[in-house]
């Protein structure tokens, strides 16, 4: 008998469909991975586990844990079993723990609501669990706040939470994608050796391909709510039959082709850029100390070329953005555009401003939602002295929408109409409107589906063609640096630690950090199902 | 903790300070010359040097300044040109009133709101919550001196169970004394405890939309008890400001609500002195209420640190 078993599973919320049909089971001591694209179902799997679905859910159906009916239990068998039988880790591990209780009580709460012991022996067992999975007695005492630990260490508090009574199955959600590709391989690691020590299920949902294949036991596609395919990891990857599955794994390694560059004059020369932040006072009258977020970092990128900027959060990528772009002043060191200067004094240059364009990550927060395509993507023209009116202006929109893939049509809408991915193509339709000699790329594509994702991409490629950019891509996915930019910079805590091709950075790296980032990053292996 | 408190007793200082000299120079630029308002329109230059020599008046700025405020430091705030008793006493007679009716409309506030706002949030939606919202859109809507008047129209002249107004004073025991500030403290409460249930609502809402409520359900709490061990506490914060705002307008404030209830308290005698020109009243009585609502921020700012090690951690 299986460990989980979900039996026909139909859920739908104020009579809005969200699961269709999903069936599938988990063995214990089985790692099965959850993938698919965001709207998939995946999080609502999970949740319907839990028997934790919002208001206004029905379900129709089995939820089988063992031989119990999970849909059949009142809410205070459901309490007892949630946490006991069924542990569960969020994906985002800044916000998934009570910012107000200390690390030790929120362990031992788990303990002390299911089980009738003394407080002591609670927190003596979550010193325990927490030893388990990396965090040990004394260095992580157990009176530590959630906010004095980072990110990684925060989501070990979480694993610990759900696993201190060492429940039969495990739901992760999502577990490592708010996390650097060094903390997300220890998180996986330690995940598999939990549920390999204790013969734990592990329902792990993730939409990342290349996790999932290297850890799951079994895989299962999910698509609109549906399972459109599921079977053993080993034999998915080999002999996927369905297109949708095939067209997933293609479009996570989906890899563009760049046209050679043509010229070779330097566009933007960066030199002993050197960035401090001002950090608080350590008395009450002494001098409020300072973090060197930039160090003397120095680089150039030519006309044409296409430079990624990769590192960990943290280390500078951000702030390095912002200087180039004349939003933060630098403390030392020069930054020059086309010979200009980005900084005048402590102004930044409106003369160098209008060749420089941005792309954010956030295709949903980087446009105002009350004004129309046509004006979101004009707000460029406030840098030039005489910008386009009347037909010209006009046409200059239907350009630029026409570059990217959309219509003229599409000027006249709002921004809500669009989907993550169309909302992104008009943030390039906004940055190339003007025709800058160089756009910036702040984790661009981070945020979309791996189908999306690989569009975009194509649309890079084919700008490059077109309109012959120049670009700084700055991101933290490996995978994706690698196929759209000719050279690397790598950045660890404020410096560049190494550059070069971006070939020979990735098959021959030598500063051991690259190193480290390169062997952490999950790989999809060779597939030979992923044609399309 | 302890450099983020010596932080904000430095800051509480420097308010101080600034607040001082600020309602020194307003009063002093504000017409009208106390010597003058005494005597009468009639009254001899000869008289009026003298009263205004007696009285202070001539000195330097700077040198009244510094009298004011070394005399406030040591307790003596002067005397009042019009009844020409010691301030001191005068606000320490209307203290006995003023401060405990706060207190008191305080409590009775915080007892009211807490209890409903937390119903209304665990309820969101539900008639229960609704029926909560309009009573406290009711609440915030009526004036609270016609409120007033109504309780004295129905508990003191239908039902006899309390007088109309005045205050029998404490020497009269604590239960006389509180008896007598019911009605007051009611209709200062209402509408303040219809804000706070309010804010308590919303503020749990927000925390209850966070993740690690989603996270203690997933480890087994009920709902409730989730709302109750997670919920609450971090909730809190906008709470607090409320109830600090609330204090402070409280204590002054209830100007309207002494006048309706004859009741001897300080936003009465600010109101006296500044009808009759005493500036020397008026100015320290402010400086006062000064202190007294930097002193709520400050208590405010512990109980923040108190509630959220986040700001202990922080200078």
């Amino acid at each position: 008998m299986s460990l989980l078993s979900i039996q026909n599973l139909t859920l739908s919320i104020h009579s809005f469909d969200i699961l269709h049909d999903v069936s599938f089971n988990i063995d214990a001591g089985e790692i099965v991975a959850i993938t698919g694209e965001s709207g998939s179902g995946k999080s609502m799997t999970a949740l319907a586990a839990m028997q934790l679905l919002p208001q206004g859910a029905q379900t129709t159906g089995r939820v089988m844990l063992g031989d119990d009916d999970l849909t059949q239990r009142s809410e205070a068998e459901l309490c007892a079993m949630r946490g006991n039988d069924i542990g569960m880790v969020f994906q985002e591990p800044m916000t998934a723990l009570n910012p107000v209780k200390t690390i030790g009580d929120q362990v031992a709460e788990t303990i002390l609501i299911h089980e009738k012991t003394t407080k002591a022996e609670a927190h003596k067992r979550a010193a325990d669990t927490l030893t388990r999975v990396g965090l040990p007695q004394p260095r992580f005492p157990l009176s530590r706040f959630p906010h004095e630990l980072s990110g990684g260490q925060r989501q070990r508090v979480v694993i610990a939470m759900a696993i201190a009574l060492r429940p039969r199955l495990l739901i992760a959600d999502e577990p490592t994608t708010a996390l650097d590709v060094t903390t997300q391989a220890q998180i996986l690691e330690l995940l598999v050796k939990l549920a390999r020590e204790d013969g734990m299920g592990l329902m792990m949902i993730t939409h990342d391909l290349a996790v999932v294949a290297a850890m799951a036991d079994r895989i299962i596609v999910m698509r609109k709510g549906e399972v459109v395919e599921q079977g053993d990891t080993a034999r998915l990857l080999h002999d996927m039959q369905h297109p949708y599955t095939k067209m997933l794994f293609a479009a996570s390694s989906h890899e563009v082709t760049l046209p050679d560059i043509t010229a070779t004059e330097p566009l933007l020369e960066v030199k002993n850029v050197c960035r401090d932040y001002r950090t608080p006072r350590k008395t009450l009258f002494g001098k409020p100390g300072s973090f060197r977020a930039v160090n003397n970092v120095s680089f150039e990128l030519k006309r044409g070329e296409r430079l990624g900027l990769v590192g960990e959060s943290g280390c500078g990528k951000s702030t390095l953005t912002r200087a180039l772009l004349g939003l933060e002043p630098i403390e030392e060191g020069s930054i020059t555009l086309c010979g200009e200067p980005v900084f005048t004094g402590t102004k930044p240059n409106l003369a160098v401003r209008r060749h420089m364009q941005v792309v954010f990550q956030d295709p949903y927060g980087s446009f105002n939602p009350r004004h129309r395509v046509s004006r979101q993507i004009t707000e460029p023209f406030h840098l030039l002295d005489t910008p386009p009116t009347g037909a010209e202006r006009q046409q200059v929109i239907d350009e630029a929408l026409i570059a990217v893939g959309l219509t003229p049509a599409d000027a006249d809408k709002y921004i809500h109409e669009f989907s993550g991915g169309q909302r992104q193509r008009i943030a390039i339709a906004r940055a190339l409107i003007i025709r800058p000699d160089l756009i910036l790329f702040d984790e661009a594509v981070s945020a979309l589906d791996v189908s999306v994702r690989a569009q975009i991409l194509d649309l890079l490629a084919e700008l490059c063609e077109t309109h012959n950019l120049s670009y700084l891509f700055i991101s933290h996915d490996l995978s994706v640096v690698r196929t759209i930019t000719d050279r690397v910079l790598v950045m660890k805590s404020g410096e560049i630690v190494e550059q070069g091709q971006t070939e020979d950075v990735f098959t021959n790296p030598q500063h051991p950090y690259t190193k480290t980032l390169i062997e952490a990053a999950p790989v999809l292996p060779d597939l030979k199902g992923a044609t399309t | 903790m302890i450099r983020y408190t010596l932080k904000r007793l430095l800051s509480l200082v420097i308010s101080l300070a600034v607040a001082s000299v600020v309602i020194f120079t307003v009063i002093e630029v504000a017409p009208g010359d106390p010597a003058s308002f005494m005597l009468g329109l009639n009254a001899q230059p000869e008289t009026l040097a003298a009263l205004r020599t007696e009285l202070g008046l001539d000195a330097s700025k700077l040198e009244r300044y510094v009298t004011w405020i070394t005399g406030m430091l040591s307790g003596d705030f002067g005397t009042s040109y019009t009844y020409r008793t010691p301030v001191a006493d005068m606000v320490t007679q209307r203290m006995w009133v003023s401060v405990p009716l706060a207190v008191y409309a305080l409590a009775l506030s915080t007892v009211i709101a807490f209890p409903a706002g937390i119903y209304a949030a665990a309820r969101r939606g539900r008639a229960g919550d609704v029926g909560v919202m309009s009573a406290t859109q009711l609440g915030v809507a009526i004036p609270n001196f016609w409120f007033a008047m109504m309780l004295v129209l129905l508990f003191a002249i239908k039902l006899r169970w309390f007088s109309a107004g005045g205050f029998v004073g404490w020497d009269k025991g604590l239960f006389a004394g509180l008896h007598s500030l019911t009605l007051p403290a009611i209709a200062l409460a209402l509408p303040q405890a219809a804000i706070l249930a309010r804010v308590m609502r919303s503020a749990l809402l927000d925390v209850l939309g966070e993740d690690f409520m989603r996270t203690a359900r997933a480890k087994g709490l009920t709902a409730r008890q989730a709302l109750w061990r997670h919920g609450l506490r971090n909730a809190m914060i906008p709470v607090l400001t409320i109830i600090g705002l609330q204090f402070s307008f409280l204590l002054a404030g209830g100007i309207i609500i002494e006048q309706v209830f004859y009741l001897p308290g300080l936003g009465r005698l600010i109101f006296q002195s500044i009808s009759a020109r005493d500036l020397i009243v008026v100015e320290s009585v402010t400086m006062l209420l000064v202190f007294a609502v930097i002193f709520v921020n400050f208590t405010v700012d512990m109980a923040y640190a108190a509630v959220d090690p986040r700001l202990r951690a922080r200078t």
